[in-house]
This record gives structure tokens, C-alpha cells and sequence, in this order.
């Protein structure tokens, strides 16, 4: 990994008694882009907002450059922030919310009016200076928010859910023109979502939180194969949860009936675990085919077809609960009886151990 | 200064202004240092006080129950029907409401008194030698508060209707309701909070109304023109109980009505599409009917209007003024003594909106910006002047400031030219505050973080982006401010020297010698400065009526 160009240092925040996050460290290298990914509430915006210096972190230290920014104020910090909802100012010309930045830096007159030209050449708004930003659609003023945050050059790009507030028809090819953008001026870039999808997709790392902690951070791949804990195994990709009881030698024996290779980390003989299973890695078969030990017995409650393959929701017997299976689209209909078992060419099952809480 | 410091000056500062005098105005009525009921007891053995508090109560419900039978039907029309002419109608009907409040009693004198012109023509058409009535006590007083509160009804109600939901309507149609039960079962159910605010506004209006039971009240007296009197036989102490006990009305009414409307609130103002208005069948006659509503409105001023060309003296028994001139008016704008109330009216109004604007922008940036005891302590600070009728603070603030106690924070004020622009700033900060907490609330906290992080340090960030978004709704409060101050008499006949004496005082003054023609030019003037102010910097802001501003 390349040398830490930003490095955020166990950042704990709380709200009154709430703590909203704990412990959060994080390296972010030059040029990197990395995203925070969590559900609502995770922490992933005030994460962010202690990176900008809108909040103040309890205990724990932003570092950019070897410079500790902890305490001093965003107007200092030269990072460039782009707004969920782009807090264009609504007063000002697209052009004057361009060239604020500059005005702080002391750029004026034909410096500043050609930087905000070729900002704006940038994200493909040249000529637009004169426009009110109250006339520009929503990803215009996206764009705009992109710039302005830009042409004061920045040392960090800070992007809050930068892409939720568009409609999802514009939504794919305004994330691929802000990965270009971002790309092409190779600046560092932090940046918050709730969408695995944009989080795949525009960053080199993702970094999931759930309840103000870090759980795992890595590449999309090392996230979907290879999830650290239950909670990244879940928010990840699809997946389905069985009971089961760790039996020490790399298999569960399942609360359904059957004993199931899995992965597992740190767990001890006899210990309950929930074994997380994707969609893909299981297979439906008839009920008296081979490898039938293995097999649950199982009926089809619900099917979604999905072009050339379709999602069955089955229901194992007795007190076994749920799983979704990706097979071919014909392979069976809801109310079907049929037996389910792992596809030894799929990811091996991990099984994590069972948390009380939810 | 650091900026605790420079918090904890501001309450200090605010407290002295609103919370001081009225504390040792209360304190004053219950006899300290030696504290004692005794005022009280006088105040409650006296027949005369329990008159004007029944007076007070009862002409304010009253006032309420009227504004609202002509109000509400009044926005039902112009806002479900179509008809020709209904916008521009729907805003002249709205104008009494921006008139100083002494303009409306005088333009309602001169039309309706016993010598204005409709009971001139009335005399001459039945040949008779006495005025066939006289615009005189609680009937009177009535008729001028009705004429200029229904406008809140009106714009309440407009503004709560506009924001339903045709879905609601159609919704209810679709289950079989008739358009009677549905105006019953939805329409008014959903518009209940807009009612008891606009209830609430026209109780303490009318509550703390000053002008109109002094003109036309003739014997029936109302507890702010008790006050008034008292102060005049020189009776203080009776005059600092009578203001202890209207205060305790004021805020009685106001805690009742507010739980009143907190405990209606719904959650029916969802915004979808309003519905749709219905064109009438008979809307020439409907607007036939609006065009003479909105005449009889207009006619007072008008009549105003036409009493500043009379020549004093020149109308005696004609139906109709025989002389027209412009005299009145070259008297007023040539003659230094007559043209110094007006320059009086506008310096002093002028310097008390500039200083309850930054008061009112300060205490709503500090509170909004650190929410937290103080903050709330400044907004209610800010908003106590307008809980209390104008009587009780020019009371207060003349009791406050004729003592010379440094130590104590008082000092000499009453008879000095501080005094007017002092108590206007007070009575000015719950408009100023208003506004400027309403538009910081609006403000999105992301466009000064999004200033903070391309750069801009606190100030610039204050100049650049706070202030001109702040400006819409600061100069609507400031509009409304300017124009309560200039047209203000209910502080100003209390605290007034004749140096500093406002056009108000000069208008009652004209009344009393009988230049009528003088005291009209006067009014017409106040009026058409209110006008201007209101509709150059008064419609910026919200659309909802600010309310409240010209009261007394």
C-alpha cells in the first residue's frame, strides 16, 4: 500500500451519550479514492464531517501530509467538500460559486475567471458561469457543487453521498463521470454512501462501518470473498443466514439437519454460529439425487425471476428458517419439495459467531 | 471579547430592555421594598377598573367572533372561487392590515363620524338640525376593530387553505361525503391550527388596542385607556396596577390560545396540489359583489384622502366639502413646526428599526447557532414585547426611566429625545427577531460549512452568504418594524415631549383645534409611507402574514 497520505487515528465522537464513532482509524493513500459504506446511523457522515472539521472529535487524530489538522478549523484545511444536498449558494452565479474558493486563496480577476473556465471545462459545464444555479437540473448542480469544491485545489475530496439526491436513471452515468473527473486530476478522495453498488464502483477501497465502528476495510473483492465479520458478510452482496453449532474440524452442523463445510475464524468446538451463505453458493436438487447426506429438505416458497437465472426462497423443514438459492430459471416452482445443498464451486459458507444482540 | 463574553453582554442587554421595566413595574404594584397587596385591593374595590377589565375582555371576543364571521367567508371566496378581478381584490381587501391603526380610526371618523360625510347625507336628506348618530362607545370601537382584524382571518385562512391537499378533498368525495359534510368533517378540522392562530393574533390585537376606545370610545373605557387616564390625573400608582393586571390578561390569553392551538395540531398540511378553484356560475355578480366589499373597505381612506384638500373652516353644513385646496398640504411641508413631526416620526423610526434589526439578528444568531438555555432564554426575551400590549411597556419603560440609579441600570430617559426611539426599538424586536430567527432556521447549515471549507473565514462567510439569503426575510420584519414605529401612538401619547413629538401626537393634536384638513394630510401621509415601505421591502419574505406588527 502506498505511504499514508491521509490517516485518520482511532476518532471517537460521541453525541451526548451516544457514541457515535468509536475508534475509527484509517489510511487513505495519495490519490486514493476510498469509500465509507454503511447503513444509516453507521457513523460514515460524521466520519466524515470530523475529516472536513465540522465536528470536533473527542479523542483521536486527522492527519494529512504529516500535518495534524485535528484542531484547526475547516477554513484551514484546504479540503474541498461536495454537499449531499451540493449546498450550492443559491444567491451567486454558477460562475461566483466557482470562483468562491478562490476569492479566500486571493485569486481574482483573469486568474480566477480562467481557472473557473477550465474547472468547469472539466465537468463539462463550460460556458455556464452566467447561469443561476437555481436553473441547473440535478446533475448540473452535482457538477457545479464538483467544481466548486475543485478549483480551489484541494488537498482531500470530501463527497457526502454525492450521488443520492439524483434520479437513478442519471444516477450510473453521473457516477461514471465523477470517477473520470476525480481520476483525471489524481486527487486524494474520501467519500460517504449507503450504496454497495457506488461504493464498488468508485472506490479502490471501501470501508464499512456499522454502529460508529470500522469493520472491515479492503478491496470490493477481499469484501465479498473473504468478510471479516457477520455484519460485512450481510451487507455485502446477498446472503442468507442458517443456525447452526461450529463442530471444530471446518464444518457446522446445521439447526436444519446436516453438517455443512464452512470457514470460520477463532471459534471453539460446540460453539452456536450463524453460518452466512450467498445465493450462488447453493445448489437445488431433486430429493434422491447423490450427496443427498448433505442435503436439507426444503419447499420452494417464493421464485423472482431474474433473466437467466432466478432466486427461490426456500423453507427448510422443521425449525430450520430461510435461505435464497440462485439456480436456472426452471428449476423449480413455489411449492415444490426439493433439497438444498452447497455448490462445491461456490464460496465456502463462513460462520460467524452467533450475536445476541441484533 | 471572547464569544461568551459577548453572549452573556447580549442577554444582559436584552433583559435590561424587556424583562427590567416590567419586573419593577410589578414590583412597583405590589408596593416594594414593603411589599404589600394593598394596590391590588383598591384596584379590585373600584367599580370603574372592573368595568374597563370587563370592557377589555369582553370587546376582544367579541372582536374575534366578528373578524372571524367576515374573514373566513371572505377566504373561502377568493380562495376556492374564480371570479374576475379576484387577485388584485384579494390583496386590496388585505391592505387595512399594514395602516397604522390611528389612520384607520381618523379615515373611519371623517366617513362615519357624526360629522362625516355619510351623516351629513343622511342629515340633509331628512332635513334634520342634529347628526342622526354618533360614532361613539363599544359599538364603534366594534366596527373599526372588525374593519381592520378580519384581515387576519382572512390571510390565515387563505394561506391554510392554499396549503391543502386536493387529495384530501377527493379522497373524501370518493367515500360519499357531501360538500357540507366535507367542509364540516375535513376542510375546517384540518384548517383548526390556522384558525387559533389567527384567533391569537386578533385576541391580543385587539386586546392591546389603544387607538381606537381613546378616539371613539367616548365613556366606555378599556384597560389600556384606563392606564392612560390614570397617568394623566397623575394617579401612578393606580396606572402600575391597572399595567400589572393587563399584562397578566395579555399573557393569560396568550398561554389559553397557545395551548389551544398546540393541542389542534395536525398533521394535515401536507403539501400536494391545492385544489382546483371553482369558476362560478353567477361570477359576475360574485365579483360584482367583491368589487363593492373591497369599495366599502377602500372608502375610509379614500374619504381621508379628500378630508386633506378641506380647507379648515370651509366645511360646514354642505353634504358635500364646498372648498378643495391644496393648503393643508403646503401648510405641512412649508411650516417648520408642522413639518417636525414628521421628520421626528421618521428619524426615530428610522434609528429603532436599524438597532432591533441587529438586536433581533444577534440574539437569533446566537440562539440558533448554540441552541441551549441562553438561546432560548434570548428568544423569548425577544418575543415577550409582543405578548404585552404597547400600554404595559410605555408604562414600564416611564417608570423605569425617570429615576436616575446608575447602579441599578436606570436612568433619566423620559422627557429626553432617547425616550420614543428606546421604547420603538423595544416594541420593534419581536418583529426584527422573528424574522431573523425564521430565516436562520430556513438557512441550511451546509452553505456556511460549504464557505467554511472552500475557505472563508467567519466574517466573510457572514457577508458573503449568511446575510444576503437573511435578506429577504430581515427587510420584510424590518418593513413591518418601520411601519409599526411611524404610525405608533400608544407609546408615543405616553412618552412623548413635545421636542420629539411623533405624527400621531400631531394628528390628535389637529383633532383637538379642529384642523381636521391638517390632522387627514397627516394620515394620509402615514399611510402612504406604510404603503410604500410595506411594498418595497415588506413582501420579500414569507408570504404568510407576519402579523402582529400593527397593534394599539
Amino acid at each position: 500500500m502506498t505511504p499514508a497520505f491521509l490517516q485518520l487515528d482511532s476518532l471517537e465522537k460521541r453525541f451526548g451519550a451516544l457514541a457515535v464513532t468509536r475508534g475509527v482509524s484509517l489510511s487513505v493513500g495519495r490519490s486514493e479514492i476510498v469509500a465509507l459504506l454503511g447503513p444509516s446511523g453507521s457513523g460514515k457522515t460524521t466520519v466524515l464531517r470530523l475529516v472536513a472539521g465540522f465536528e470536533a472529535p473527542d479523542s483521536g487524530r486527522i492527519v494529512v501530509e504529516g500535518q495534524d489538522v485535528t484542531a484547526v478549523v475547516p477554513e484551514r484545511r484546504r479540503f474541498g467538500m461536495v454537499f449531499q444536498h451540493y449546498a450550492l449558494f443559491p444567491h451567486m452565479t454558477v460562475g461566483e460559486n466557482v470562483a468562491f474558493g478562490l476569492e479566500s486563496q486571493g485569486v481574482s480577476g483573469a486568474a480566477a475567471r480562467e481557472r473557473v473556465a477550465e474547472t468547469l471545462a472539466a465537468v463539462e459545464l463550460a460556458g455556464y458561469e452566467d447561469r443561476r444555479v437555481t436553473q441547473l437540473s440535478g446533475g448540473q448542480q452535482q457538477r457545479v457543487a464538483l467544481a466548486r469544491a475543485l478549483a480551489p485545489r484541494p488537498r482531500v475530496l470530501l463527497l457526502d453521498e454525492p450521488l443520492s439526491n439524483l434520479d437513478p436513471t442519471l444516477r450510473d452515468r453521473t457516477r461514471r463521470e465523477l470517477k473520470r473527473v476525480i481520476r483525471s486530476i489524481g486527487i486524494t478522495t474520501l467519500f460517504v454512501t449507503h450504496e454497495q453498488e457506488e461504493a464498488f464502483e468508485l472506490g479502490d477501497r471501501v470501508a464499512v462501518l456499522s454502529r460508529g465502528r470500522l469493520e472491515q476495510v479492503g478491496s470490493p473483492e477481499e469484501l465479498y470473498e473473504e468478510p471479516k465479520t457477520r455484519f460485512v458478510a450481510t451487507f455485502i452482496g446477498r446472503s442468507s443466514v442458517l443456525d447452526g453449532t461450529w463442530t471444530g474440524d471446518g464444518t457446522v452442523r446445521l439447526a436444519a439437519g446436516g453438517v455443512w463445510r464452512a470457514a470460520g475464524e477463532g471459534l471453539d468446538a460446540g460453539q452456536p454460529v450463524d453460518l452466512v451463505v450467498r445465493p450462488e453458493s447453493l445448489a437445488l436438487t431433486g430429493r434422491e439425487e447423490p450427496g443427498a447426506a448433505r442435503a436439507l429438505q426444503a419447499e420452494v416458497v417464493e421464485r423472482r425471476y431474474a433473466g437467466r437465472a432466478a432466486f427461490y426462497v426456500v423453507r427448510f423443514d422443521g425449525a430450520g428458517g430461510e435461505a435464497e438459492v440462485l439456480a436456472a430459471p426452471e428449476a423449480a416452482r413455489p411449492g415444490d419439495r426439493v433439497a438444498v445443498l452447497p455448490d462445491p464451486a461456490g464460496q465456502t459458507p463462513r460462520a460467524y459467531p452467533k450475536e445476541s444482540a441484533p | 471579547m471572547t464569544g461568551r463574553l459577548r453572549r452573556a453582554l447580549l442577554a444582559i442587554l436584552l433583559a435590561w430592555l424587556v424583562g427590567y421595566p416590567l419586573l419593577l413595574t410589578f414590583a412597583e404594584a405590589l408596593g416594594a421594598p414593603d411589599w404589600t397587596l394593598r394596590h391590588f385591593a383598591e384596584f379590585a374595590s373600584r367599580p370603574d377598573e372592573w368595568h374597563a377589565l370587563w370592557g377589555s375582555i369582553w370587546i376582544s371576543l367579541a372582536t374575534v367572533a366578528l373578524s372571524a364571521a367576515i374573514g373566513i367567508p371572505l377566504a373561502f371566496l377568493f380562495e376556492t372561487a374564480e371570479f374576475p378581478g379576484r387577485r388584485i381584490l384579494g390583496t386590496l381587501i388585505a391592505l387595512p392590515v399594514v395602516l397604522p391603526p390611528l389612520v384607520g380610526v381618523l379615515a373611519f371618523l371623517f366617513l362615519y363620524g357624526e360629522s362625516g360625510l355619510v351623516a351629513r347625507a343622511v342629515q340633509s336628506a331628512l332635513r334634520s338640525s342634529e347628526p342622526p348618530w354618533r360614532l361613539s362607545g363599544p359599538g364603534a370601537i366594534l366596527l373599526v376593530h372588525a374593519y381592520t382584524m378580519f384581515v387576519y382571518f382572512y390571510l390565515f385562512t387563505r394561506a391554510g387553505l392554499a396549503r391543502l391537499d386536493a387529495a384530501f378533498f377527493e379522497a373524501a368525495a370518493a367515500l360519499g361525503a357531501s360538500r357540507g359534510r366535507i367542509l364540516r368533517r375535513v376542510t375546517l378540522p384540518l384548517l383548526r391550527p390556522v384558525l387559533a392562530g389567527a384567533a391569537l393574533l386578533t385576541f391580543m390585537t385587539s386586546l392591546s388596542s389603544f387607538s381606537a376606545p381613546y378616539l371613539i370610545g367616548g365613556t366606555f373605557r378599556v384597560m389600556t385607556t384606563q392606564i392612560v387616564f390614570s397617568r394623566l390625573n397623575g394617579d401612578s400608582v393606580a396606572a402600575t396596577v391597572e399595567t400589572a393586571a393587563l399584562a397578566a390578561i395579555a399573557l393569560a390569553g396568550l398561554v389559553f390560545l397557545q395551548r389551544a392551538e398546540k393541542r389542534r395540531e395536525v398533521a394535515g398540511a401536507v403539501r400536494g396540489a391545492a385544489p382546483a378553484r371553482r369558476r362560478l356560475r353567477r361570477g359576475a355578480l360574485v365579483a360584482g359583489l367583491g368589487w363593492s366589499l373591497a369599495a366599502i373597505l377602500l372608502l375610509p381612506h379614500a374619504m381621508l384622502v379628500l378630508m386633506s384638500f378641506v380647507p379648515a373652516g370651509t366645511w360646514s353644513i354642505e353634504p358635500l366639502p364646498p372648498v378643495l385646496s391644496l393648503s393643508n398640504w403646503i401648510s405641512v411641508f412649508t411650516e417648520p413646526e408642522r413639518l417636525r413631526p414628521i421628520v421626528n416620526s421618521l428619524w426615530m423610526a428610522a434609528a429603532a428599526t436599524a438597532a432591533a434589526l441587529a438586536l433581533g439578528l444577534a440574539a437569533a444568531w446566537t440562539a440558533v447557532k448554540r441552541p441551549g438555555r441562553l438561546g432560548s432564554l434570548l428568544e423569548s426575551l425577544i418575543a415577550v414585547p409582543w405578548a404585552l400590549p404597547g400600554t404595559v411597556f410605555a408604562v414600564a419603560l416611564a417608570a423605569t426611566f425617570s429615576v436616575r440609579a446608575p447602579l441599578a441600570g436606570r436612568f433619566v430617559l423620559v422627557g429626553t429625545a432617547a425616550i420614543l426611539p428606546l421604547a420603538y426599538l423595544i416594541r420593534n424586536l419581536p418583529l426584527t427577531g422573528r424574522a431573523a430567527f425564521a430565516g436562520l432556521r430556513q438557512l441550511d447549515p451546509a452553505l456556511e460549512e460549504a464557505a467554511a471549507s472552500l475557505g472563508a473565514r467567519p466574517a466573510r462567510r457572514f457577508r458573503r452568504v449568511v446575510l444576503p439569503l437573511l435578506k429577504p426575510a430581515l427587510a420584510a420584519g424590518a418593513s413591518i418594524a418601520f411601519i409599526t414605529a411611524l404610525g405608533d401612538f400608544v407609546v408615543s401619547i405616553v412618552l412623548y415631549t413635545f421636542e420629539t413629538r411623533p405624527i400621531s401626537i400631531e394628528i390628535l393634536s389637529s383633532l383637538r383645534t379642529l384642523e381636521t384638513g391638517v390632522g387627514a394630510a397627516y394620515g394620509v401621509l402615514l399611510a402612504a409611507l406604510s404603503a410604500a415601505s410595506f411594498l418595497f421591502f415588506g413582501t420579500g419574505g414569507a408570504g404568510a402574514p407576519a402579523g402582529g406588527g400593527n397593534r394599539g
